[in-house]
């Protein structure tokens, strides 16, 4: 039946939108039973070859075709039809309704009885039991989705497209927000779907697991296709080079800042939360990158939040060059000199519908107002407004069409950008980075790890959670890893390896022991 | 491509042609429409629902909804009422009353404003009772009072009249040819407009609708926010009641009846957002007239006012599907 060694097949396709050619003559060819990756930068146009694909979009030209055949996708339900699913990036489960009920959604199980359709439960349940074993997964069907972790939602959503019946499983950057455990947990089902002969779209900006996970690796920049290589024959730095279109000998910046003195200091800092951070006490010296590392539900985000202000403190004492400082809420830790980059971008980062130069300004101009008076009038000189905005979107080569712009519609890279503008605007002493890279593209990373080290080499403090472990032994002076809320100790130098980390991650006892 | 700049056009301006044609066929049917006394008579109508507009829009934009104001400038104009009526009046609320300068019932009408207000803000912003059922719970509770109010010996539950000569002037004199009121509503406007657009707390107002979390960490009191946006809505819905009274020289517990809803509507045709951090004074601005030129014009007419349900129905439903259009074009 099948006349065609792909599966999916998308011959140059072109899509424009106004003043951006998104996609030019771009071709992609998948192969049952295996793993395709799908690389470029942000803004390389992968979500929107995606989007043709998955029907969101329909492309201005060219063609795709299922097994040799040409079809017209024309929306995602069409798409699902044909045998194509998507594991979006962010997860939209009705987290009120059961597992099983999420894994049916839309096409619930039933029996007919009286003209009415009953649900079938029996169906409903054993239906779920059957993908999960097949999956190799335990997780009850009848508990509810709000009970879960987003790393289950993720394998739900999964066990949803291959309780379907997919042949094309579409994953858009599926282990952004996993652990190094559950990752492990996703490669192995992936394997297993790939022996079913399902192909995989394998969308990530982890060079280390595409090199690990794929058969096949297309490369995309600027709307454009680089190639298609096979995995086996590929490594990071030719990678690395085909996504920038230029070599890049270092993933990191050399480093030539020295810490200095003691500048921040927190003693015993302990959560109202009894589930979250005890007696933590750590120091950080001037001109110094502090790394923190740890486990998903380690506490190292909490533990942060609440030096900000963000969340209440049983106990602990914070202080900043030596004198005490009282910190109950963010505006008292911006007064002190503090910056917060958070994790989650989209909740507690953008303003949305808010423009380029708002989101710039919200917390400079509220701490320094004075500064953007008309005169001696307290009312905005939009102007004065503007240029700021406009210093950082070129410091940071911020790609945005205009200040005006919502933030919303800018990509991750961009987005994360114009939040470090944000803060370095409010010349911070003591800058904490949350994540600051997840979901962005080689050559943002660079350019971040780079206003690190300059603002380390400019003596300021940087602190940086990071669940990416070579970014978190590349750029930390030393890295305080934190297990269950308690600090399980501070690496150093030498002492800094893969194993050390991951050991003081996954239990704080050891440090303790290792003191003794 | 030239058809669809047109199409662009339409789309980006339809609230003005939407605006225009209405004036147009209702000129069309009884041109006496277009005279300078009709117009201004549909700006007076409007003052007081400019007021509760813009209220309500500085409260949107900040992610909240205000649902006391209707009832809010009910008991506004009770209140003001109450402290406006002549000293001869046979059946003076406050029997022993002496006469009292004309700020002192505008002033008292805007407090109990504010302080409604502020027990808006706390209910919401505090308790975190969802806006809409708490706006709900309240609305009752200032209706429930407000009748008790007026149920007080000697008025026993009658409409207020009797009002001085200067109160009465508030409502329906002018200077330089332009109504006291709608100085007010200008005056109004302009200062929504200047703290929206022009300074850090309108700056913050936006920021807190846009996204309360990201505000916070911005170091931003999302609480003084929604305080001061739920007290100037209160403030100004009082105000908007006390003006009624003055315009029509009565007033009772059912005063301006479900403008709340009116207000909400005027600023979302008006292209505020329910999701907060959107919306603008001139929009709002328009939403009110066009329902008022809907009201005045129909009646204009001769249509029966049932019909004016209809269309202000449909045209907040044509607005809006259009507004969502556009949203799913730009994507």
């Amino acid at each position: 039946m099948s006349n065609s060694e792909y599966v999916l097949e998308a011959v140059e396709l072109t899509k424009t939108f106004p003043g951006v050619k998104a996609l030019d003559k771009v071709s992609l060819r998948v192969r049952p039973g295996t793993v395709h990756a799908l690389m470029g930068e942000n803004g390389a146009g992968k979500s929107t070859l995606m989007k043709c694909i998955y029907g969101i979009y329909s492309p201005d030209e060219g063609s795709i075709s299922m097994n040799g055949q040409q079809v017209h996708i024309t929306s995602p339900r069409n798409a699902m039809d044909l045998g194509i699913a998507m594991i979006h990036q962010e997860l939209h489960p009705v987290r009120p309704q059961t597992v099983a009920e999420n894994i049916f959604l839309g096409r619930i199980p039933y029996k007919k009885a009286a003209g009415v359709r009953w649900v079938d439960k029996a169906a409903l349940i054993n239906g779920t039991k059957k993908v999960f074993e097949q999956l190799g997964l335990d997780i009850d069907p009848k508990q509810k989705v709000a009970e879960l972790s987003t790393s289950y939602c993720q394998l739900i959503e999964i066990a949803r497209s291959v309780s379907i019946g997919a042949k094309v499983v579409i994953m858009d950057e599926p282990t952004s927000s996993l652990t190094e455990t559950e990752t492990e947990i996703l490669f192995r089902i992936i394997r297993q779907l790939k022996a079913e002969n399902v192909a995989i779209i394998y969308i990530s900006h982890k060079i280390d697991e595409i090199l690990q996970i794929s058969d096949e690796i297309t490369i995309m920049r600027d709307g454009q296709n680089v190639g298609t290589w096979l995995a086996s024959e590929m490594t990071t730095d030719m990678i690395v080079a085909r996504m920038v279109g230029r070599e890049m000998t270092d993933r990191f910046p050399h480093k030539k800042h020295t810490p200095g003195k003691d500048y921040l200091k927190v003693e015993n800092f302990t959560s109202t939360n009894p589930h979250s951070f005890k007696n933590v006490s750590f120091t950080v010296r001037k001109g110094e990158i502090f790394g923190i590392g740890g486990l998903v539900g380690s506490q190292r985000s909490e533990l942060m939040e609440a030096l900000f202000g963000l969340h209440s403190v049983a106990e602990g004492k914070v202080s900043i060059d030596g004198k005490e400082v009282h910190i109950k809420q963010p505006v008292d830790a911006i007064k002190n000199g503090m910056a917060l980059l958070t994790e989650d971008r989209r909740k507690t980062g953008i303003i949305g519908p808010a423009s380029i130069t708002d989101n710039t300004l919200v917390v400079e101009q509220n701490v320094n107002s004075k500064r953007y008076y008309m005169g001696s009038l307290p009312f905005i000189d939009n102007g004065k407004r503007n240029q700021d905005a406009q210093k950082y979107v070129d410091m940071l080569r911020t790609k945005t069409p205009t200040l005006k712009t919502a933030i919303k519609t800018l990509s991750g890279g961009n987005q994360q950008k114009v939040l470090l503008g944000r803060w370095l605007l409010t010349e911070p002493d003591i800058l904490i980075l949350d994540e600051p890279t997840r979901g962005i593209d080689v050559g943002a990373k660079y350019e971040i790890y780079e206003l690190m080290e300059q603002m380390a080499q400019n003596g300021k403090c940087v602190i940086m959670i990071s669940s990416e472990m070579p970014e978190l032994m590349g750029m930390s002076d030393r890295i305080m890893v934190m297990c269950e809320g308690h600090k399980s100790g501070i690496l150093e130098g030498p002492e800094v390896t893969d194993e050390k980390i991951m050991l003081l991650a996954s239990t704080f006892e050891a440090g303790r022991e290792e003191k003794k | 491509m030239k058809s669809k700049n047109m199409s662009k056009f339409l789309m980006d301006n339809i609230l003005y042609i939407c605006l225009l044609l209405m004036i147009v066929i209702i000129a069309v049917i009884s041109p006496s429409f277009i005279s300078v006394r009709v117009l201004s008579d549909v700006l007076i109508q409007s003052a007081p629902k400019i007021l509760l507009a813009m209220g309500m829009l500085v409260v949107i934009i900040a992610g909240g909804m205000d649902m006391t104001v209707g009832r809010l400038a009910g008991l506004g104009a009770v209140v003001s009422g109450t402290l406006a009526q002549q000293a001869t009046y046979y059946i003076k609320f406050w029997p022993s009353l002496p006469e009292l300068p004309l700020i002192v019932p505008v002033v008292v009408s805007i407090l109990v404003g504010m302080i409604s207000g502020f027990i808006t803000g706390v209910i919401i912003s505090k308790l975190r009772v969802p806006a809409f059922l708490a706006g709900l719970g309240l609305q009752l509770i200032i209706y429930g009072g407000t009748l008790l109010f007026m149920k007080k010996a000697p008025n026993n539950s009658q409409p207020l009249a009797g009002y001085r000569t200067d109160f009465t002037t508030f409502g329906t004199g002018s200077v330089l040819g332009i109504n006291y009121l709608i100085i007010v509503a200008i005056v109004v406007m302009v200062v929504v407009f200047v703290i929206l657009n022009k300074t850090t707390l309108g700056k913050n107002i936006y920021a807190t609708g846009g996204n309360r979390e990201a505000a916070k960490v911005a170091g931003i009191n999302v609480f003084k926010i929604d305080m001061f946006v739920y007290i100037l809505s209160g403030a100004l819905a009082a105000l908007a009641g006390c003006m009624l009274a003055a315009r029509t020289g009565s007033a009772n517990a059912g005063y301006a009846e479900g403008y709340e809803m009116d207000a909400i509507a005027s600023c979302i045709i008006g292209g505020a957002s329910f999701t907060g951090g959107i919306g603008n004074v001139p929009g709002a601005l328009l939403g009110v007239i066009i329902f008022s030129v809907i009201s005045y014009g129909l009646t204009f007419v001769g249509l029966s006012s049932y019909w004016q349900n209809i269309v202000k129905g449909l045209i907040i439903i044509v607005s809006v599907a259009l507004d969502m259009r556009k949203y799913a074009s730009d994507k």
